[in-house]
């Protein structure tokens, strides 16, 4: 007889760790999305108990209480009540606790069981309190709490067992006890008097150590010393950028000739026309100009579980709280930030770490002003073909100085556009007090981690495939039609809508100095900011495209102005040029309009820096 | 509670030094000055672990204005900013 499908759901607070109790239960069987209308992840996973019963567990966003403060706690609370909208009542609520720390599991425990769903409670990472000295009275706990309580050590092979065994006899009589929801949210009395209760029945069950985890005290004298802990914190980023920007580059360059190799192999083998030049302009290069980003992006998460997992990422927000605090950032919003210089993709994912909706859409926006590496062709062409390379004070690189400046931009400004919208759009959200668990120190898991970096790496592939591939359809129709007629000599682009829309915006461009060229060579750029390199390259016909940057530099050399390839510079530290990036922005805030505001006011940004640049370097005589 | 909390003066735990050992005395959100209202930040506080009786140790403190600090609470540990940390009166 075939069994129903059991719905569980794993509600605990943060560090519970349920994540790898998520990961332990239903290994690479799991499925990411969004719940609908909120930037909240929705983790889905399958597995099968011993019995054969097909169960779905999902994994509900770590909350202290069921007052639903935020969007995620908001979730929490709605599914466990079953008032989540186009989601299934849960049969049976596993309430994961760290046994190393119960008391605020037992009180969000007490709180639970007045929803009147079956329960268990789970006391993971048993493991870990064992050899801390901490002891529990499983039977009695269960008998105080009334409600099941089962240990389970995630992270170890079997380390589950006793939960499936209990899962089965649970929900083999499930349906003889229909109990009746009595929650309603707590006031302040009712909550101080659940947290008595919970430590009086925690007095009751366990005895604790009476000294804290020696390891975590004498790491954190060093990670969170006021001096030392910003020379570690520096240390470990320093590792991770290299690691993003070297380690990576070996395997993007051979993703990067796999596509080519790819291309070309379609240019040998189907005639010339418009199937060849749609399959290897349109499909690999297109798609492949972001694919070739797969290793940052793996080499970042990895960097940030770890991190995450080891219990680093609060101390990395309790050290950069207040010297970010004075933009308007939360501390977390931290990593993020750093991981936009590698990509503004990866670091938009990983806001994911900010629960609050307010910080989190705020990082998001000022993301994609932190310079990425794919401006970094686009910079380095300008600059070589620009700026002379004099030491200036006798042991400064004009050219470097230029560069660092284009970083600093970036910067500075992402940190004003932060405080703006601070002061002017998010003002009644009620910003987060900086209030934060600082988890024991614990060994991070292979599998869990592996697993993490897959599901990032499998998600981020299929935007690749889905949003962006029709990104890039696009642009290759925009810069293929209309078709040059036969017998003409001057480059494709010329002929296309590509052509058209740039001479058609040239009167737009022309105040901040640019000519039609640049503009049909900016749409393109919208796939990816590097592609306009290229196809600065097209649109002057010079053979040899991306090989020949330098050349490319000699003609700009001649047919721009100093005060146009300025302008070029600062357009490209805000313009919105990239819809990857935009594409991402809209998945994560589940929201097209925060895709339209970033856009709009990169592009103001742009349009404004790009003015200003070209008319003070035609005026002091660079035109 | 226990005499010795009669000698030793209340304070705020927002006025802490590192290395400060007490015990909770009472929540007073009002006094805080934080973003949150008084119902919130007192639900936030408890929900953390703050609740009188439960003993309390300054574990760190931040660069800029000795700001946020971590504070041991039982057996676990939140960092807070002293803003909000003003609102535990401690003994």
């Amino acid at each position: 007889m075939e069994l129903p499908l059991l719905h569980l759901a794993l509600v605990g607070t943060p560090n519970s760790g349920k994540t790898s109790l998520f990961n332990a239960l239903t290994g690479s069987r799991q499925k990411v999305a969004n719940y609908p209308g909120v930037t909240v992840e929705r983790k889905e996973g399958f597995f099968v108990t011993p019995l054969g019963r097909q169960v779905s567990v999902v994994d509900l966003p770590g909350t202290y209480s069921l007052r639903g403060r935020s969007p995620d706690e908001e979730i929490t609370r709605d599914f466990v009540l079953g008032k989540a909208s186009g989601e299934t009542v849960p049969d049976l609520v596993l309430c994961v606790a760290d046994s190393t720390n119960l008391r605020l599991t037992i009180r969000l425990l007490l709180e639970l069981k007045r929803t009147g769903r079956p329960m268990i409670l789970v006391l993971n990472m048993f493991d870990i309190a064992a050899r801390r000295g901490v002891t529990v009275d499983v039977e009695r706990l269960a008998r105080e709490l009334g409600v099941p309580v089962v240990t389970s050590i995630a992270v170890r092979k079997g380390g589950t067992a006793d939960l499936l065994a209990l899962t089965d006899e649970i929900a083999a009589k499930l349906a003889a006890e229909p109990q009746e929801n009595s929650w309603r949210a707590l006031s302040v009395a009712e909550l101080r008097a659940t947290q008595r209760e919970a430590d009086r029945i925690i007095a009751d069950c366990v005895s604790l150590p009476s000294r804290p985890d020696t390891w975590t005290a004498r790491i954190d004298a060093v990670v969170l010393h006021p001096f030392g802990g910003l020379i570690v914190l520096a240390l470990i980023l320093f590792v991770m950028f290299q690691a993003v920007f070297a380690w990576a580059q070996p395997l993007m360059e051979l993703l990067n000739s796999g596509f080519d190799a790819l291309g070309e192999l379609v240019h040998a083998t189907l005639p010339a026309g418009l199937l060849q030049s749609f399959l290897q302009n349109g499909v690999i290069s297109g798609v492949g100009s972001v694919i070739v980003f797969l290793p940052q992006i793996i080499i970042i998460f990895l960097f940030i579980l770890l991190l995450e997992d080891f219990g680093y990422m609060a101390r990395a927000a309790f050290l950069m709280d207040r010297i970010m605090g004075g933009a308007g950032l939360h501390g977390r919003a931290f990593i993020p930030l750093l991981s936009s210089f590698a990509c503004a993709i990866p670091g938009i994912m990983a806001t994911r770490v900010i629960d609050n909706k307010r910080d989190r859409l705020t990082t998001i926006l000022i993301a994609p002003l932190m310079t990425c590496s794919a401006r970094i062709p686009v910079y380095t062409l300008i600059i070589s073909a620009f700026i002379p390379a004099k030491e200036i004070w006798g042991f400064i690189n004009l050219q470097g100085l230029v560069m660092f400046g284009l970083y600093a931009a970036g910067i500075t400004s992402a940190l004003a556009v932060s405080f703006l919208i601070k002061f002017f759009m998010l003002r009644d959200y009620a910003p987060a007090p900086f209030m934060l668990e600082l988890p024991d120190y614990k060994m991070p898991r292979l599998k869990s981690i592996a697993i993490g970096v897959y599901t990032r790496a499998k998600m981020f592939l299929y935007r690749a495939g889905t949003t962006i591939f029709s990104m890039m359809v696009l642009i290759w129709f925009l810069a293929s039609f209309p078709q040059p007629p036969a017998g003409a000599t001057e480059p494709a682009i010329d002929f296309s809508l590509a052509a058209y829309i740039g001479k058609a915006l040239e009167p737009l461009l022309a105040p901040v100095g640019f000519n039609w060229q640049i503009a049909v060579a900016l749409i393109p750029g919208m796939a990816a900011r590097e592609v306009a390199v290229a196809a600065l390259g097209t649109v002057y016909a010079i053979e040899g495209g991306k090989e020949a940057a330098e050349q490319i530099g000699q003609v700009l050399a001649t047919k721009w102005s100093l005060a146009t390839a300025l302008s070029m510079l600062a357009w490209y530290i805000f313009a919105p040029q990239c819809a990857s990036t935009l594409a991402v922005i809209r998945r994560e805030t589940g929201s097209w309009t925060w895709m339209a505001v970033t856009f709009s006011y990169m592009l103001v940004l742009a349009y404004a820096a790009s003015f200003l640049t070209y008319n003070v370097a035609v005026a002091l005589g660079a035109g | 509670m226990t005499d010795s909390n009669d000698t030793r003066s209340q304070m705020p735990l927002g006025l802490a030094q590192r290395g400060y050992t007490g015990v909770i005395q009472h929540l007073s959100a009002g006094d805080a000055g934080s973003a949150l209202s008084d119902i919130e930040l007192e639900s936030r506080l408890i929900e953390l672990g703050f609740v009188e009786g439960a003993r309390v140790e300054v574990l760190h403190e931040g660069l800029v204005g000795r700001d946020p600090i971590a504070v041991r609470v039982d057996n676990i540990t939140i960092a807070v900013r002293r803003r909000e940390a003003m609102a535990i009166i401690v003994a």
